[in-house]
């Protein structure tokens, strides 16, 4: 196949161009002078490898989503904000767990003293999974989960409140992050073993291939990876080389490229060297593309058509001087912006000392509609596509990255899965991390990097600081809510079926969802399916790294 | 006060999984001569007083990025009393300025924040230490 003409290649945009629904415009300056929607040479946008963008018309189709993450309190409190959220026109909810429920812990275990409802909402059982989407018709919305660990469990008690709301399975829309390589590399909250892990997420891949067709599995994330104190090439390259894992693990399992390979989503960091990350985002565009097409054999173009959300980088906001973060957020949200991401979360000037508090958090959303809606940068598609510099950028990315994959299937014996899960053991991830981290801090203590507030430029910080905390209600209150379904539900029935989930988990030809899923139905607690697996799985400790 | 190295047990305690400041730290104190004991995540007390008591160590050092420092670390320092284990507890991490006394208040013997030097916090724990043996 010989590569179109650059005039071809300009027609068949415009044909795609044409094709697609525009909004209104207009598309000018503020100064009135009319602009094009896309400048410079092939491919362009909407054209494989994509690296200048998914769709034809850009953000005059499809504007990224302001997708604000979320979650606080007991199950009541996050069902009062979701239906506000429904009432105010959003379709999408998006919850926050807090640490035991992520961990898979219950409330009431020793070490969640302390933890219950802080960091988002506390779910022990399908009672209080009843209560945060009480009165919600889940046939209707999205739903965003953000849960790795535990997300087999806590999928099935979101398949069970809709079954009894009479929404069947195959009706629900959402997306649950499960993405559990990323744990042992950079978020660690990780339950069992890595190997156990992916069982238990191709188990979920087949079931939510066969039954949830409006289901996104997984969200391969980076963000957490950056956070640790990645580089942006290493952000890049655990990213994908993860979901390339995920998808030879997939295809391990018998799924169909295409099948699957659309539903899979990701999620990037946007942090403050803009041309780094805005040539970061169009490479990883371009490589997901490529490695698709060439190495897996995806035929459908929604395979290959990398969609990703971008939340701006928590881990460069200051303790120090924290309303100058605002400016900060700005410029990571114009490069994510810049970069063609499909949804962003801006954060909060004030989440480096706390959760945010509601004005920081207006602020904050404030941020990116001024990106949108003020700048001009959404009239044209990927309008620094063809700058020697951008360009460049992006094939650096790519290079840094390819040689990275490279590393995974030299250790792997020609497999990214297996490169992944040798990566994991040897603490290839967290030692390239660590170090990252440390020649970073060491730059900064010396002098050479400078951090406004922080290392420079130190003067004028009042050191007022208005924080949002947590009561100690909540706790109290869902370790009752705990006690009373304990005490109302049949002890027999949750050993039984507990008793043949243990059973099935030694077996791996057996898909453990439906058992999960009829487990949370008799109220067994998150903990205790936890357990019941961990009986078979064992724990993971991982192997400290320096 | 002896001239050997001061030994440092630094931990994360409980759920928190937030391990790069903590592993910076564990870097800043080996460059400064200390022997660092990292102990890693999911800490118990008793893990961390027995590490204490088997590394002969002079300091222990938690880091807290889960808002649960006023929880934690006063019972950190009560376990380690209760095993008569005289070493200053050392806390870094996400910190806010209301809650400082009262950590003090309870024995933790000082507070390192975002952005603290490499020096501070090196200098922090040999003057921690110092005290102690004061």
């Amino acid at each position: 196949m010989t590569e179109p003409s650059n005039a071809e290649a300009k027609d068949q945009w415009q044909a795609a161009y044409d094709a697609s629904r525009v909004g209104d415009g207009p598309f000018e300056t503020m100064s009135g002078v009319p602009v094009d929607a896309v400048y410079g040479d092939a491919p362009f946008p909407g054209q494989y490898p994509y690296t200048r963008g998914l769709y034809a018309a850009g953000y005059r189709s499809k504007p990224w989503t302001m997708r604000m993450f979320a979650g606080f309190g007991t199950a009541e409190d996050t069902n009062a904000r979701f239906k506000e959220i429904l009432r105010n026109g959003g379709g999408g909810l998006s919850t926050a767990f807090d640490m035991p429920t992520l961990m898979g812990r219950d409330s009431d275990h020793e070490w969640s003293l302390g933890e219950v409802g802080h960091c988002g909402v506390a779910i022990d059982t399908l009672a209080d999974m009843e209560d945060l989407f009480a009165d919600i018709d889940l046939g209707s919305v999205s739903t965003s989960m953000t849960i790795n660990g535990p997300a087999a469990m806590i999928m099935a008690m979101y398949v069970a409140v809709g079954e009894k709301t009479g929404v069947e399975r195959a009706a629900l829309a959402g997306t649950i992050q499960n993405d559990i390589l990323k744990e042992y590399q950079a978020q660690k909250e990780y339950i069992f073993p890595p190997r156990p892990s992916m069982r238990i997420i191709t188990d979920m891949m087949k079931f939510t291939s066969a039954e949830m067709p409006k289901w996104h599995s997984i969200s391969i994330s980076g963000y957490h990876i950056r956070e640790a104190g990645s580089t942006a090439a290493q952000e890049l390259a655990f990213t994908l080389s993860n979901g390339f894992a995920y998808v030879e693990a997939a295809l391990a399992a018998g799924l169909d490229i295409d099948d699957f390979a659309p539903r899979l989503s990701f999620f990037f960091n946007s942090h403050s060297d803009f041309f780094e990350e805005i040539g970061k985002f169009r490479a990883a565009r371009r490589i997901w593309a490529r490695w698709m097409k060439e190495r897996y054999g995806a035929t459908s173009e929604r395979s290959m058509r990398m969609k990703f959300h971008t939340q701006t980088a928590g881990v460069s906001l200051t303790a120090q001087q924290p309303e100058i973060n605002i400016a900060r957020v700005a410029i990571q949200a114009l490069a994510g912006a810049l970069g063609g991401t499909q949804s962003l979360h801006t954060d909060s000037y004030d989440e480096a000392m706390a959760l945010p508090t509601e004005d920081a958090a207006r602020i904050a959303l404030r941020t990116q509609q001024i990106v949108a809606h003020e700048t001009g940068v959404t009239n044209v598609v990927d309008p620094l596509g063809g700058a020697p510099y951008v360009e460049w950028m992006t094939d650096e990315m790519e290079r840094q990255a390819e040689a990275i994959f490279e590393h995974l299937l030299e250790i792997g014996d020609g497999s990214i899965l297996e490169g992944a899960y040798v990566g994991i053991e040897n603490g290839y991830y967290v030692g390239e991390i660590a170090d990252a981290a440390y020649r970073f801090e060491r730059e900064v203590n010396a002098g050479r990097r400078i951090i406004v507030g922080v290392n420079e430029f130190t003067e004028g910080d009042d050191g007022k600081r208005n924080l949002l905390r947590i009561g100690p209600e909540v706790e109290e209150y869902q370790l009752k809510r705990l006690a009373d379904v304990k005490q109302r539900r049949d002890d027999d029935a949750v050993r039984t079926v507990l008793d043949r989930l243990a059973t099935e988990a030694a077996d791996p030809e057996i898909n453990l969802m439906p058992t999960i899923i009829d487990a949370v139905k008799t109220f067994a607690t998150e903990g205790e399916i936890v357990a019941s697996l961990e009986g078979v799985f064992g724990g993971y400790v991982e192997r400290v790294v320096l | 006060m002896s001239d050997d190295p001061i030994r440092v047990v630094l931990a994360k305690l409980g759920f928190d999984g937030h391990d790069r400041g903590i592993k910076v730290v564990a870097r800043i104190l080996r460059d400064a001569g200390m022997e660092v004991i990292y102990l890693g995540l999911r800490q118990s007390y008793a893990n961390v007083v027995n590490a204490v008591e088997q590394e002969d160590a002079d300091a222990v050092g938690l880091s807290m990025h889960n808002a649960s420092h006023l929880t934690l670390a006063p019972k950190m320092v009560e376990a380690l009393a209760a095993a008569d284990l005289d070493v200053p507890v050392i806390v870094g991490g996400i910190i806010p300025d209301e809650d400082v006394q009262p950590l003090a208040d309870k024995g933790v013997a000082a507070i390192l924040g975002p952005g603290a030097s490499a020096e501070e916090v090196a200098a922090a724990v040999r003057s921690a230490v110092a005290q102690r043996a004061g």
